[in-house]
């Protein structure tokens, strides 16, 4: 921290203060390319794992030639009807809880703003729940009601918020209260409702890929499709978010805009990853900070936040089918069981996390 | 420090801070006035209600009951204990939310948020699952433990590193926690329709669930967590500046943090066994009395005692109207009711800063 002493020349200092940034940008690029793609050659062995696992075990010779075309007619329906879908769709789902997660955490500047604990997730829940239940919606209707209930909720947060601009810390105890108010609304529902169907919204609440299929798989890729690109184009805002607002303005960033922008991608992520396989818990809240950790001084890293998601729903749910004999786990449970401690031992061993975004 | 001689007679107006700082008779007087507030509700409660009671019964019914008459009956054995369980509730919410963003310098800490309510259902579903309890009586107290098993984990995980138990990461911990809480919670309900079933009423909260031995039992309980809540005040305060300005100023400041979680600890699980898990009032209330009182923990806590009870007995006694013939439970209501004033609070000031 202390300067260097008076020997050197100002511009001698300069140059090697020059070159430091440079190295130690080099250093960051470099790790973060390697980090990015062991989190992808982890996400790819996940996916042949749970691909070739299950009641039936499958060499994954055999996998790689059923994928491709060959295979008997069991083979085929068990890889490609059954076990694709799943594998492909948890993919999908963490890296939208992923992205949405830190996404939302870098704009707020708040680690605890995640969609799951601002109330994006419980408006998904209360609209879906409420639809089952009341109104005996089911299939596409019922995830569209998801993504409608997300979308209503943070629409309702982010103008309950406003003034003059939203802050992050407004927005957040904002988000707190609406989620809290709409869990009830889900619990009241669930208390007044046959104990059967109450039952059935409390699995899908939890969060689970159990019996997905392609009907839940191609409506979500289509969603990622347009959204992953929309993200990615608002998230040129991010950089000069992170550095507060009155910087940000004054660097020529729109602030407002940038941050709608970038918060409405990121509850549509939310909302579309909700549709699809519930409430998945903690994997928003927690592969952002994974990733930062595992990339330091790289800002957001969006995309390895992205990953990580993935990865950690694809083993959540190899483990949540695979740990205990017989038992058929939610995803949702295991991401939280294996994730929260993980989160438990950064803080455990940390000085500064959480401090910022 | 300037200033701390000054006899109140000598006292001169303070320098203008940020905060409302309203003299000590005006507080006072507020106090009272909230007490009137609370002595109406109270009334409220005793004569409204979705049983058909005529208003002529109910002074009767509370002093001097023929249990012959219908109207009277209601209020003896329905209504009195039904209100006594949003004083009770109501006092030790309100005490336990103030202590917790006090000495957590969290403006969002409350009872669902640092885990401790995820603490005591995954132990009153554990005691209805693998004990096979089926009455109220016998699971709360699994409800207790749990409670406490959650804080000093949270506590203690929020503690561990080089800065100690910060604000931040106390936060984190208990949401970390109760989600892990939560998680287990429904991965044995999903096993187990029955208790599911039990489960779910219990979840949201209800003033009508305990008979009035509970009640009995409790109190004790309730009033040793007033007590030291109390107690707490000027620790509060000195916290209020930060670790170190505390530590400058004499506190002891992990022994602050132990009685502290000790008193939450005790309100948040003997409101647990009163009337379930009910979130919105420790989490609304102390935001509530802070806006009234400023920042003086003296005068927040009365205050976050007296209004907590209010919130909840409104609550209830809407929840008895809202949707004839039946019931909506109170812990529905003032989590869907109770938003809109937290809301308009957050909106209000620039920041709910502590």
């Amino acid at each position: 921290m202390s300067g260097p002493t008076a020997v050197s020349t100002e511009k001698d200092r300069l140059a090697a203060a020059v070159r430091e940034v440079a190295a130690v940008r080099g250093r960051g690029r470099r790790r973060s390319v390697t980090v990015a793609t062991a989190l992808l050659v982890a996400a790819v062995a996940g996916f042949g794992l749970s691909l070739s696992v299950g009641d039936m075990v499958m060499p994954i010779g055999k996998v790689v030639d059923t994928l491709l075309g060959g295979g008997d007619g069991g083979s085929q329906f068990v890889v490609l009807e059954l076990r694709l879908p799943r594998a492909l769709l948890a993919v999908l789902v963490g890296a939208a809880f992923g992205l949405s997660g830190g996404v939302f955490q870098t704009v707020l500047r708040n680690p605890l703003a995640s969609p799951d604990l601002i109330g994006i997730s419980a408006g998904a829940s209360a609209v879906a729940v409420t639809a089952a239940l009341l109104f005996q919606v089911s299939g596409l209707a019922l995830s569209a009601s998801a993504l409608a209930g997300s979308i209503a909720a943070g629409a309702a947060i982010y103008l309950l918020a406003w003034r003059q601009g939203v802050a992050g810390q407004r927005l957040v105890l904002v988000g707190i209260g609406v989620g809290m108010g709409l869990s009830s609304v889900v619990w009241y529902v669930m208390a007044r409702s046959d104990v059967t169907d109450a039952q059935e919204a409390f699995r899908w609440l939890a969060g689970s890929l159990n019996g997905r299929s392609w009907n839940q798989f191609w409506p979500m890729a289509g969603a990622l499709a347009l959204l992953v690109p929309l993200t990615a184009l608002a998230a040129h805002a991010l950089r000069p978010l992170q550095l507060g607002d009155d910087a940000a303005a004054g660097l020529g960033t729109k602030v407002e805009t940038g941050r709608l922008a970038l918060l409405g991608c990121a509850t549509a992520l939310a909302g579309v990853a909700t549709a699809a396989a519930g409430p998945v818990g903690f994997v928003a809240f927690v592969a952002a900070p994974i990733a930062r950790r595992l990339v330091p001084g790289r800002g957001a890293a969006l995309p390895h936040a992205a990953l990580t998601g993935a990865l950690l729903v694809l083993v959540a749910d190899f483990a949540a089918q695979h740990l205990l004999p017989s038992v058929q786990l939610p995803v949702g449970v295991v991401t939280s069981i294996i994730g929260a401690p993980y989160l438990l031992l950064l803080l455990a061993r940390a000085n500064r996390v959480g401090s910022g975004g | 420090m300037s200033g701390s001689t000054l006899t109140a007679a000598q006292r001169r107006p303070q320098k203008k801070e940020a905060r409302p700082r309203r003299s000590r008779p005006v507080l006072a007087l507020g106090l009272l006035a909230s007490l009137g507030v609370l002595l109406l509700a109270v009334v409220a409660s005793l004569a409204i209600g979705s049983g058909d009671v005529p208003f002529r019964d109910v002074l009767p019914g509370v002093f001097d009951p023929d249990l012959t008459v219908k109207g009277q009956l209601v209020i003896q054995e329905v209504r009195i204990p039904r209100t006594v369980a949003g004083l009770l509730a109501g006092a030790a919410l309100g005490l336990a939310g103030t202590v917790m963003q006090g000495v957590a310098r969290n403006p969002l800490a409350d009872p669902q948020l640092l885990g401790i309510n995820a603490g005591a259902s995954v132990a009153v579903v554990c005691s209805i699952t693998l004990l096979g309890f089926t009455v109220a009586t016998q699971f709360i107290w699994f409800g207790f433990l749990g409670a406490l098993l959650a804080a000093l984990l949270v506590y203690g995980v929020g503690s561990l590193g080089r800065e100690g138990a910060t604000p931040v990461k106390l936060a984190l911990a208990g949401a970390a926690t109760a989600a892990v809480l939560t998680s287990i919670t429904s991965a044995i309900l999903l096993q187990d329709r029955g208790s599911y079933d039990q489960f779910r009423f219990w979840q949201l909260g209800a003033l009508t669930a305990r008979s009035s031995e509970v009640l009995w039992q409790v109190s004790p309980f309730i009033l040793v967590g007033t007590v030291l809540a109390f107690s707490l005040g000027p620790q509060l305060n000195a916290l209020s500046l930060g670790d170190d300005l505390a530590r400058g100023l004499g506190q002891r400041v992990g022994r602050a943090r132990m009685v502290s979680a000790l008193a939450v600890v005790i309100l948040c699980g003997a409101a647990t066994v009163v009337a379930g898990p009910i979130g919105f009032v420790g989490l609304a209330v102390p935001h509530a009395a802070r806006l009234i009182t400023g920042p003086d923990y003296r005068w927040v806590l009365p205050y976050s005692m007296v209004l907590a009870p209010i919130m909840l007995l409104v609550a209830d006694i809407i929840g008895r109207v809202i949707a004839p013939p039946g019931e909506v439970q109170v812990g529905v209501i003032t989590a869907a009711v109770g938003c809109i004033p937290f809301i308009w609070l957050v909106r209000r000031r620039k920041l709910v800063e502590l």
